[in-house]
């Protein structure tokens, strides 16, 4: 990548289950306004637009149409990236790094609870051929998929549990949080299960909310307010969706993806170089397979290093100190957005009681759920 | 900002009801333009998906189900949407993983599969308006396009019998097109007296349910220069999106083509389009979509394509106008929505290598552009290449 490239705004709404008060449009606008004013700027500095948005997620056909008014981007460049806010955040900076733009706009979003029956949404991404005939609710994938990872990786499914624990007290200090809670392993575990061995408290139930980022080119920097995070490696890698043909044990994509990031950040052991992690906890075993896949955790360690506490607010690597989905809410592909929220406040040290004392560095990680393989790392730091 | 240059394109036939699933039109598409790049998937660095509403091929996250096809397992994809104007931006997200130094190549692929959406994908239509205020009137897209129909008609005083012209031209020009789905000999008494789908538009004014795929090939410079000579290079490209509120806009004149357009020529250095662009296709879902949108590109004065179309100066055997449209476009070649936009800007490719076969234009073209248009009538998308 040819020049650097900065986070400069962050502007985004508390996490919620429901939010009756505001249409997506009207969080969206809250989000902005919240970004533009921590930038320092105002829309008509906005050279371009990136938006991250599914269709069936929101149950608008070409969900493009429905950007630009509430940004403050009519008659700007501006649009859509079906991919989650890595691929987003990816797409940002390279807009940047062209030499076209100094200001560009990142915005996403969830209305899940506009969803009524949302494994109805996961079944439509299933192969319409050969796997959505059969009927099966889609979350076998991810049983299918934790059954394997245990198996190949030795985790127990009382570490995943404590991955689920963890997240959830971590959430307690997170006002933007909706699912923060004081539960134990053993309650996680003893939940209902969805696909065994997967249990539902393992699982990030879904909520609302938006975030809008204000990017600037290296040059455009300091004439804009905002503290800023620069991105010094981003990287996406998709595997396929295909169930006959994909890896179950491994996140390939992480795995790809993380090596592409760490060598465009200049890491060189990551466990060493990073301060925290915001990685994919969509369901709780997914956050010690990525674990592994990022090079954060040995193959086959992550469970240990977890019941260690490392991976604990006060370890040596906190993962996932905001709560992740598990304790913050599960936002369809926005879901890393708000992971690169968390490490933004973080390196910005506005992280209050759950800062992580000197974070320089940290690492967003992201997957778009079932029943994709692809996913995405971002490498942040400050100055 | 780096250079960018087209290596390759391929299309599969557009047709209604393929055999072929989505997976595999992609690969079709894919395989062809990489042949024509003399490369193999190996050679591409990353991969760029564009296809409109999931609701045509009725699967939740297409970008996903279809990259097997698209060649991207294993590597960077990502997926864009503007709605229709998805098949022109396609190339500009290819350039921007490339201007930007991430990458040295790009496959871009664009597919669409309407035919799965049943009754009839203006079903799927619906649900592009605004869940509260229109989506409960019933209204599709036909209705939307010949009201706005209407208003460049009444505010320029356009006869029908004009607009009719450009389906004759473009099913005409289709017919050379090996894709073509829908070209032929028409009169404009026969499009003025087809069935009306929604007045004025008629059946021969509106592009068919098409299913089809497109892939072109696009490298950084010092790839390009490695791979050969006489290339053709990304000039300008511009997109622009306008309020989702359609009904606050003039719909006589679309001003987010004129941004579009204007962004593209200040990239491309153009001052002077209508000397410096030598062939052009516009997007024509619709018959007026086509003048509709030569305005918007600068290439013709407000409410004066027409005229000019009745002079002959959008024909592509013209030598001092402009050709317009010489694949036939989405009225003759079919329209599978972005791989419809992405054949566009093949045809330029083809046109300035002077590889257009039967369809190739009888003046000297250095430079062409390709436009689409998309979301709620509201969003334009311009590539510009030239050699």
């Amino acid at each position: 990548m040819s020049g650097k490239v900065a986070i400069v705004g962050a502007g985004y709404t508390p996490l919620r289950a429901v939010s009756p008060e505001a249409s997506f449009r009207e969080l969206i606008f809250e989000a902005a306004v919240r970004a533009y004013e921590d930038a320092g700027i105002t829309p008509r500095d906005i050279d371009a637009v990136v938006s991250i948005a599914e269709d069936y997620h929101d149950g608008t056909c070409i969900m493009d149409e429905y950007t630009p008014d509430q940004l403050g981007a009519v008659q700007k460049p501006v649009h859509t990236v079906t991919g989650d806010g890595l691929q987003g955040l990816a797409v940002a900076a390279m807009l940047l790094q062209t030499g076209a733009f100094n200001v560009v706009v990142l915005e996403g979003h969830s209305k899940a609870s506009n969803l009524r029956h949302p494994a109805h949404v996961e079944a439509m991404a299933l192969d319409p051929t050969y796997v959505r005939p059969h009927g099966w609710h889609p979350v076998f994938v991810a049983g299918l998929e934790m059954q394997r990872f245990l198996h190949d990786a030795g985790v127990t499914a009382a570490q995943t549990a404590r991955v689920a624990a963890k997240n959830k007290r971590n959430a307690l200090r997170n006002p933007l949080a909706a699912y923060p809670a004081q539960v134990s392993a053993e309650q996680v575990r003893a939940s209902r299960p969805l696909a065994a061995p997967l249990t539902e408290m393992e699982t990030a139930p879904p909520a609302d909310g938006a975030f809008v980022f204000v990017l600037a080119s290296e040059g455009a920097v300091s004439r804009c307010k905002g503290p800023p995070v620069f991105v010094d490696g981003i990287a996406w890698i998709s595997d396929t969706c295909n169930l006959f043909t994909r890896d179950w044990g491994r996140a390939v994509y992480a795995e790809k993806a993380a090596r592409q990031a760490y060598e465009l950040a200049g890491i060189r052991d990551p466990q060493r170089d990073l301060s925290f992690a915001e990685v994919d906890d969509t369901y709780a075993y997914k956050e010690l397979q990525h674990l592994e896949a990022l090079g954060l955790a040995p193959r086959g360690q992550s469970g240990r290093l977890l019941e260690q506490g490392v991976f604990d607010a006060g370890g040596r690597l906190p993962v996932n100190v905001s709560g992740g989905c598990l304790g913050c809410g599960y936002l369809h592909d926005a879901s890393p957005l708000r992971g690169v929220l968390e490490a933004v406040l973080q390196l910005r040290g506005h992280a209050g009681e759950r800062q992580v004392p000197d974070a320089r560095r940290g690492l967003v990680s992201s997957w778009r759920g079932i029943p994709t393989a692809t996913g995405g790392v971002a490498v942040l730091s400050r100055r | 900002m780096g250079k960018v240059a087209v290596l390759g394109a391929g299309l599969t036939k557009f047709m209604r009801r393929s055999l072929e699933t989505g997976r595999e039109l992609c690969w079709e598409a894919a395989s062809a333009a990489l042949r024509e790049a003399d490369l193999s998937l190996a050679d591409i660095d990353c991969v760029v998906m564009a296809t409109a509403p999931d609701a045509f091929d009725g699967v939740h996250m297409k970008g996903e189900y279809l990259l097997d096809g698209a060649g991207a397992k294993g590597k960077p994809y990502v997926r864009v949407y503007v709605g229709g104007g998805s098949g022109v931006f396609a190339p500009i997200a290819g350039w921007y993983h490339l201007a930007s130094g991430a990458f040295r190549t790009c496959l871009v692929v664009a597919e669409e599969k309407m035919s799965p959406t049943q009754p009839h994908p203006q079903g799927a239509f619906n649900a592009i308006y605004d869940q509260f205020t229109e989506r409960p009137l019933g209204v599709n897209l036909l209705w939307i396009f010949s009201l706005e129909q209407m208003r460049y008609m009444h505010t320029y005083n356009i006869p029908l019998e004009l607009i009719a012209r450009v389906a004759v031209k473009n099913k005409r020009n289709a017919k050379d097109h090996p894709a073509c789905q829908l070209g032929g000999e028409f009169t404009v008494e026969e499009v003025l007296g087809a069935e009306v789908m929604s007045y004025p538009v008629t059946r021969l004014m509106v592009s068919p349910v098409t299913d089809g795929a497109a892939a072109i090939v696009l490298a950084n410079e010092e790839f390009a220069k490695k791979k050969g000579k006489n290339h053709v290079w990304v000039e300008g490209v511009g997109w622009n999106l306008d309020t989702s509120y359609w009904t606050n806009r003039d719909l006589a004149y679309p001003e987010y083509v004129e941004k579009a357009a204007t962004m593209a020529y200040k990239m491309a250095g153009i001052t002077k389009p209508r000397e410096e662009i030598h062939v052009v296709e516009p997007y024509d879902p619709f018959a007026y979509k086509e003048l509709h949108h030569l305005e918007g590109l600068q290439l013709a004065d407000k409410g004066q394509a027409p005229r000019l179309l009745e002079k002959g100066y959008w024909d592509r055997d013209t030598t001092t106008g402009i050709p317009a449209t010489p694949s036939g476009g989405l009225l003759g070649v079919g329209n599978p929505i972005a791989a419809a936009g992405l054949m566009k800007v093949a045809e330029i490719f083809w046109q300035l290598q002077g590889k257009a076969g039967a369809r190739q234009i009888r003046r000297n073209a250095k430079r062409g552009l390709a436009q689409a248009w998309g979301d709620l009538m509201q969003v334009g998308t311009v590539v510009i290449l030239g050699v």
